[in-house]
């Protein structure tokens, strides 16, 4: 995916969240530290645009504490959550760069309690690369991206990329 | 990070990477609902052989917040009291299961010895005269909160009072000047040590000629529970010369800091209520002492392996 791609792709989500929702007045756009906050920023702005307004809410969320892998390996939290708004009976999307296990997504649903309980969460992803471990399902993708386990995903606003496992 | 006994040991990549993720844990603790499943499973006891309220609550309070559970050992209903020694102490505990000692004793060196008789995790909370690790992060956490800095570079600290009887003094002064502060300790020579020409540190012993330059004012407790040796003439002179009061705040610089370890011990080194001095940051250190020792055992208990300084990505 290119630079262009990336912001279509965004764009489109954009259009499909506003769809979904009928509007975004309860909606409020999570993005999950680190990699999906550029991506809730610049879809946050995207739908401002759309529905010409400028009280788009964006928050961000750091799910680290809550992941169910700590212990065994390194988790370091990349950085604060802020979440601006209550979300109890709000409508959150939450927003990532790449769906892959599902995990990251199950830890964020169990952090999202501590701020409250929305009516509905939605799930917003850039890429889905497949592999889940879960039963979680993306609701806006941005491209799906068939991948083996031990390749890896780097996703940024200029573009997509895909290492090869044991490629140097 | 397995054990957290000293500052030294922690090094400064340690000591800033605590400080750090205790600006995450201040930020879970800023939450509606301020707790979080990190250490769900885990096992910490809190050993303290010495009395202590807020950092035996605190380390407590961190805990559960990380949803560890918690045991709470008491000297005065334990068999201590039927001649039980201190290994077979942590032998039985350890027996139990358990992933992290928070120990208080008054022998320096304890937590050291400790970490021989047992796997778990060695948190010191203090020992002897020697060390209190977490105080020290909790004090550096507080000025960095106050000043807004990342480091304590150009800030200029005095510590006052009764340096030789410390832990608290010793720890600071490691952390301090390895975040680039200057120290300046103020005591009467009797309360000093020999070593502490061998800090890198100024030593004063008149308080007022060392107010005008200081960015924070770190008042120490005088031990009076470890005074065996009269090293005091008189209490009231001691309360005259370093006691802080309502002048010596004033001839303090705009801007600078008041700070206490805690417990106080008004009309003796504190003689005025800090509660109503804006220049206080008392209650910021309690606070702060809740975050900062939530970072200090999601470090210890958390790591699978080393920990590593950046986010490792993390797939989704």
């Amino acid at each position: 995916m290119s630079a262009d791609d990336i912001r279509r792709a965004i764009s489109r989500i954009a259009h499909e969240i506003v769809e979904r929702n009928h509007g975004v007045d309860d909606v409020v756009l999570v993005g999950l530290q680190r990699g999906g906050t550029w991506i809730a920023d610049v879809l946050g702005a995207r739908i401002a645009e759309i529905e010409s307004r400028s009280d788009m809410v964006v928050g961000r969320l750091d799910v680290s504490m809550f992941r169910d892998d700590i212990g065994i390996r390194p988790v370091v939290p990349g950085a604060i959550s802020d979440i601006p708004r209550d979300i109890t009976g709000a409508v959150v999307v939450l927003v990532d760069d790449v769906l892959y296990t599902g995990r990251t997504v199950r830890a964020a649903l169990e952090g999202l309690n501590a701020f409250g309980r929305p009516r509905a969460v939605q799930l917003a992803v850039l890429v889905d690369r497949g592999h889940r471990e879960l039963p979680i399902r993306p609701d806006f993708v941005g491209k799906n991206l068939p991948t083996h386990p031990s390749d890896e995903v780097s996703v940024a606003p200029e573009g997509v990329d895909v290492v090869h496992g044991g490629v140097q | 990070m397995k054990h957290v006994r000293s500052i030294g040991e922690l090094g400064l990549d340690g000591v800033r990477r605590l400080l750090d993720l205790s600006t995450h844990m201040a930020e879970i603790n800023s939450r509606p609902v301020p707790k979080v499943p990190a250490l769900r499973g885990r096992t910490v006891v809190s050993l303290f052989l010495e009395d202590s309220t807020r950092t035996r609550l605190s380390f407590e309070t961190a805990a559960k917040r990380l949803s560890a559970e918690t045991m709470t050992f008491s000297v005065s209903t334990s068999s201590v009291n039927k001649g039980e020694s201190l290994r077979d102490t942590i032998e039985t505990i350890t027996d139990m299961g358990v992933d992290a000692f928070v120990v208080r004793h008054k022998s320096s060196g304890i937590p050291w010895q400790i970490a021989k008789w047992t796997s778990a995790s060695i948190i010191n909370a203090g020992d002897g005269a020697h060390q209190h690790p977490t105080q020290a992060l909790v004090d550096c956490y507080t000025i960095r909160e106050a000043f807004g800095c990342a480091d304590l570079e150009g800030r200029t600290i005095a510590i006052v009072g009764d340096i030789r009887h410390s832990r608290v003094a010793r720890s600071n002064v490691e952390a301090f000047t390895m975040l680039g502060a200057r120290v300046i300790l103020v005591a009467p020579s009797t309360l000093l040590l020999d070593e502490v020409e061998h800090w890198p540190v100024e030593i004063r012993t008149e308080l007022d000629t060392t107010l005008g330059e200081v960015d924070v004012l770190y008042m120490l407790r005088l031990q009076s529970e470890r005074m065996s040796q009269g090293l005091i003439p008189h209490l009231g002179e001691y309360a005259t010369r370093f006691g802080l009061n309502a002048q010596r705040v004033a001839r303090l610089r705009n801007g600078a800091r008041i700070m206490h370890p805690g417990p106080m011990n008004r009309g003796v080194e504190m003689h005025v209520d800090p509660s109503e001095l804006e220049q206080s940051l008392i209650h910021r250190q309690v606070a702060n002492g809740v975050s900062v020792r939530m970072a200090v055992l999601f470090s210890a208990l958390s790591a699978g392996g080393e920990s590593t300084s950046v986010l490792k990505e993390v797939a989704s």
